[in-house]
């Protein structure tokens, strides 16, 4: 019977080919500018560390004097509560993180010198965030200890300096030191750059970039520290740095803690030592207060910092939007089709079909007009994906159509127009087939 | 023309007509927060920047870092800049308008006062507001003997020597207002990090280098402290020197010290398109978004039309033989699309109302000007209008010899 009404929908919708056309339009542009924007929030709003995110966890304590115990405790910590927080090693991993731009001399490739960011991590960083390694590994904690001279680099930054070759034991220069290549990573874009999210309540919507790149460059925490030093930017002061760039002994929060924390009965007594820490600083005269202690998981931490662009939501409920309004219109649209053929409609029903039957004959012509709409809102999908990639926005080289999003295009297309549909279907089938049978 | 009759077919009519309002209801609270949206996105794109834009060079090289001698390589960059042909000023700057990075404090009126009364951005640097052509309102600009080297106002503020440290500066007339309401400015003290600074100056306006908040956005200040960061800002005499300006000054900074990395250059006028490029695009979007909705209402009007004067071809030819002309049958199809277009307007102002109050929750939007909607309701009585106007016009040329067939 399907195979029967699929053919009197091709057969109708060849009848009044403007009439389909304008329908076929209407699906697929509201298709097209949806699935264009859900698209992005798909990929802007998903799991970074699917599987473990739940095991990772951003301690926050707050140094600052001018903050109290009902304020959020600042982004970032201060040196001395990092390291002794890291040192502690009450959790499975902990890794300390600092952004800084370096300089990067590489005069071995030919080119020339670039300013680059370097990220400057404990060895755990690699274990806990599952970074993959194309060549050579992590280096060690004693690597860690003894500040020693060595660097793990992008994928991108071992193809534009080593054609991509295995560069590990290389030497690369970074401002004044010379370290040497420990590993190289395979290409590796975590969206967001999670482990650098921080100051979104500040940011007012304007969050994309926290969807950065990586950095090329990775060294261990405290070589970073020594290398760079007199580069580094805080987070914020309560009081102005001795000496800027150099913010160990400053009143400054500018590094990250990260810690993993694999089962769920621990994170009670880490968040419990986070506390008694901030409490005992209070105690020795360090902090001023120690109520306002957090231990946020990683997706929590993303969901407080707000890190999807406001101008990615508000595009997306605008295209929701534009697709209801596509939608009223093909119920429009639909009826008219419908109605207009109301004689058929008696004449079947008086040779016996069911209203069932009239009903399923006109769902699938409307599922017919959605899958059509469908085809032709993938392609728009996939230009309004094209535009979004020409935007000189941090998120643009993510943008792209996955299978799941490939597949909801067609759902969604096909779902529409049979809810579009389902109001005209139904008052096809109440058609009376004596008063049409009589006009005709 | 009589409308009763044209309410009592509606009244038979309710889903077709039902549609109908429905379309345009959400056609017009969506167009009119969208253009309301792309309105305010355009003028912040044209926001004044209060200096002289066409005419500013800004270029950014690697800071070594602290040594000893950057004082002196900074005087002599600078001299070897203002030796270009077309130079008029140059500064060596902190940040710059349209930089998108800034030095920021908390000002107070009181040092004893918890919470700051605002948060303000500082300028640095020798010359910074001659050579950027801000508008000295009242007062007087920054004297070279206001000047104090960065590194000696950092060791005394370590120290905490309030004389080491300067005391005026030079404020904008938005940040004097809302610090002294209704007040002169000039004279009155105010505080950042416990230190006291005497108002010599007030410029007219100075945007700030990154903007969070838009009602803060001049909430400049200018200090007298000389810095050497390799940032620079020149000023030429004609906009149409600006890129030879700009190669030559690269070019002569490169030759006095080739280690460094030139990290920016830039007309001040691209920085500015780069700075509002996200409204650009999101206004462009949104253009797009209400085109297409129009257009699309205006088909789905074309089409029920079309549909409804089909089914009413008999109708339509009974009252042709009686006597009515084409033009009761097309004014008949006109009034009833003015109708409907009027409860959808109607609806859709509603609608469009709370999308406002919704938008204003969560996007920090102003409340929607009463004047979005006469001009929404009359743009959707036109369209509905032309939209409707060839399916009436089909249905004024039914012949009245249809009411003789099949009746």
């Amino acid at each position: 019977m399907f195979g029967y009404y699929l053919d009197l929908a091709v057969h109708s919708l060849r009848r009044n080919k403007v009439l389909t056309a304008l329908m076929v339009l209407a699906i697929a542009v509201g298709i097209g500018a949806s699935m264009t924007t859900l698209t992005v929030v798909h990929l802007l709003s998903g799991d970074p560390l699917p599987g473990r995110s739940h095991t990772i966890f951003y301690p926050q304590v707050d140094a600052s004097p001018k903050g109290k115990d009902s304020d959020e405790p600042l982004d970032m910590l201060d040196y001395r509560s990092a390291v002794d927080l890291w040192s502690a090693r009450r959790a499975d991993r902990q890794a300390l993180l600092v952004q800084s731009q370096v300089r990067l001399n590489t005069a071995d490739a030919g080119k020339p010198a670039v300013m680059t960011m370097m990220l400057s991590a404990t060895t755990d960083f690699f274990t806990m965030f599952d970074v993959p390694f194309r060549y050579g590994g992590p280096w060690s904690e004693q690597d860690d200890a003894s500040r020693a001279r060595l660097a793990v680099i992008s994928d991108d930054l071992n193809q534009k300096l080593f054609a991509g070759g295995n560069s590990v034991g290389r030497t690369l220069r970074l401002r004044d030191s010379d370290v040497r290549i420990v590993g190289v990573l395979k290409p590796w874009r975590p969206s967001p750059q999670f482990y650098a999210v921080r100051g979104g309540r500040f940011a007012a919507g304007d969050t994309s970039d926290f969807y950065a790149r990586p950095e090329d460059v990775i060294t261990p925490f405290f070589t970073g520290l020594d290398i760079n030093d007199g580069n580094f930017q805080q987070f914020t002061c309560w009081h102005m740095p001795a000496r800027p760039g150099h913010l160990q002994d400053a009143p400054c929060v500018w590094v990250a803690l990260w810690v993993q924390i694999k089962d769920a009965a621990q994170v009670a007594a880490y968040r419990r030592f986070v506390a008694d820490y901030a409490a005992q600083q209070q105690a020795i005269g360090r902090f001023t207060h120690a109520g306002n202690t957090r231990l946020r998981d990683l997706m929590g931490w993303l969901d407080f910092n707000g890190v999807l662009p406001g101008n990615v939501r508000l595009q997306a409920w605008l295209a929701v939007a534009f697709l209801v309004i596509c939608l009223v219109n093909m119920v429009g649209l639909l009826l008219a089709k419908f109605l207009r053929r109301s004689g058929e409609i008696g004449l079947r029903r008086a040779l016996g079909a069911s209203r069932a039957a009239v009903f399923a004959q006109y769902m699938v012509e409307s599922g017919l007009i959605g899958l059509i709409g469908g085809a032709f809102g993938w392609l728009l999908t996939l230009v309004g994906l094209w535009l979004i990639r020409q935007q000189p926005v941090a998120y643009a080289d993510l943008v792209r159509l996955d299978v799941p999003m490939f597949l909801l295009t067609f759902v969604a297309a096909i779902g529409a127009s049979l809810l579009a549909g389902m109001l005209p279907a139904v008052r096809a089938c109440r058609v009376v087939p004596a008063w049409q049978l009589k006009t005709l | 023309m009589d409308i009763l009759p044209i309410l009592s077919t509606l009244r038979r009519h309710k889903t077709t007509a039902f549609l109908v309002i429905a379309e345009i209801a959400l056609t017009c609270a969506i167009v009119c927060n969208a253009v309301f949206i792309i309105n305010q996105r355009i003028e912040r794109i044209h926001m004044q920047s209060g200096v002289d834009e066409q005419r500013l060079l800004h270029i950014a090289l690697t800071n070594i870092g602290v040594t000893k001698d950057d004082k002196a390589r900074r005087d002599e960059d600078l001299a070897a800049l203002r030796q270009i042909s077309g130079v008029v000023a140059v500064a060596s700057v902190n940040e710059v308008p349209f930089g998108n990075s800034s030095s920021n404090g908390s000002i107070k009126l009181d040092p004893k006062q918890r919470l700051a009364t605002l948060n303000a951005t500082d300028y640095f640097g020798e010359n910074v507001t001659q050579t950027l052509g801000t508008q000295l309102i009242a007062g007087r600009e920054l004297q070279p003997a206001d000047y104090m080297d960065m590194d000696q106002v950092v060791n005394a503020a370590t120290a905490k020597e309030a004389k080491g440290v300067p005391h005026v500066v030079v404020i904008t007339q938005n940040m004097a207002e809302r610090l002294w309401p209704g007040q002169p400015a000039l004279g009155k003290q105010l505080y950042m990090a416990d230190y006291a600074f005497t108002v010599v100056g007030v410029v007219k306006e100075l945007i700030r280098p990154s903007i969070w908040d838009d009602s803060a956005k001049s909430y400049s200040m200018v200090m007298p402290v000389r810095v050497a960061n390799n940032e620079y800002i020149v000023r030429v005499d004609d906009p149409k020197n600006r890129e030879r300006v700009l190669q030559a000054a690269v070019a002569r900074l490169k030759e006095i010290n080739p280690h460094r990395i030139v990290l920016k250059q830039h007309l001040l006028s691209n920085m500015r398109e780069d700075f509002f490029q996200n409204d650009r695009a999101m206004a462009g979007l949104l253009v797009g978004v209400c085109v297409a909705l129009l257009v699309v209402t205006a088909l789905g009007i074309v089409g029920l039309g079309s549909f409804w004067v089909a089914q009413r071809r008999r109708q339509i030819g009974v009252r042709r033989a009686l006597g009515a002309t084409r033009a009761n049958i097309l004014r008949y199809f006109q009034t009833e699309n003015f109708l409907l277009a009027t409860i959808g307007i109607a609806v859709g102002m509603v609608l469009a109302y709370g999308i406002n109050l919704m938008l204003m929750v969560h996007y920090e939007l102003p409340r929607l000007p009463g004047i979005y909607f006469p001009v929404g309701a009359v743009l959707l009585w036109i369209i509905g209008q032309l939209a409707v106007l060839g399916p009436a016009m089909r249905a004024a040329a039914v012949p009245p010899v249809v009411a003789t067939r099949s009746v």
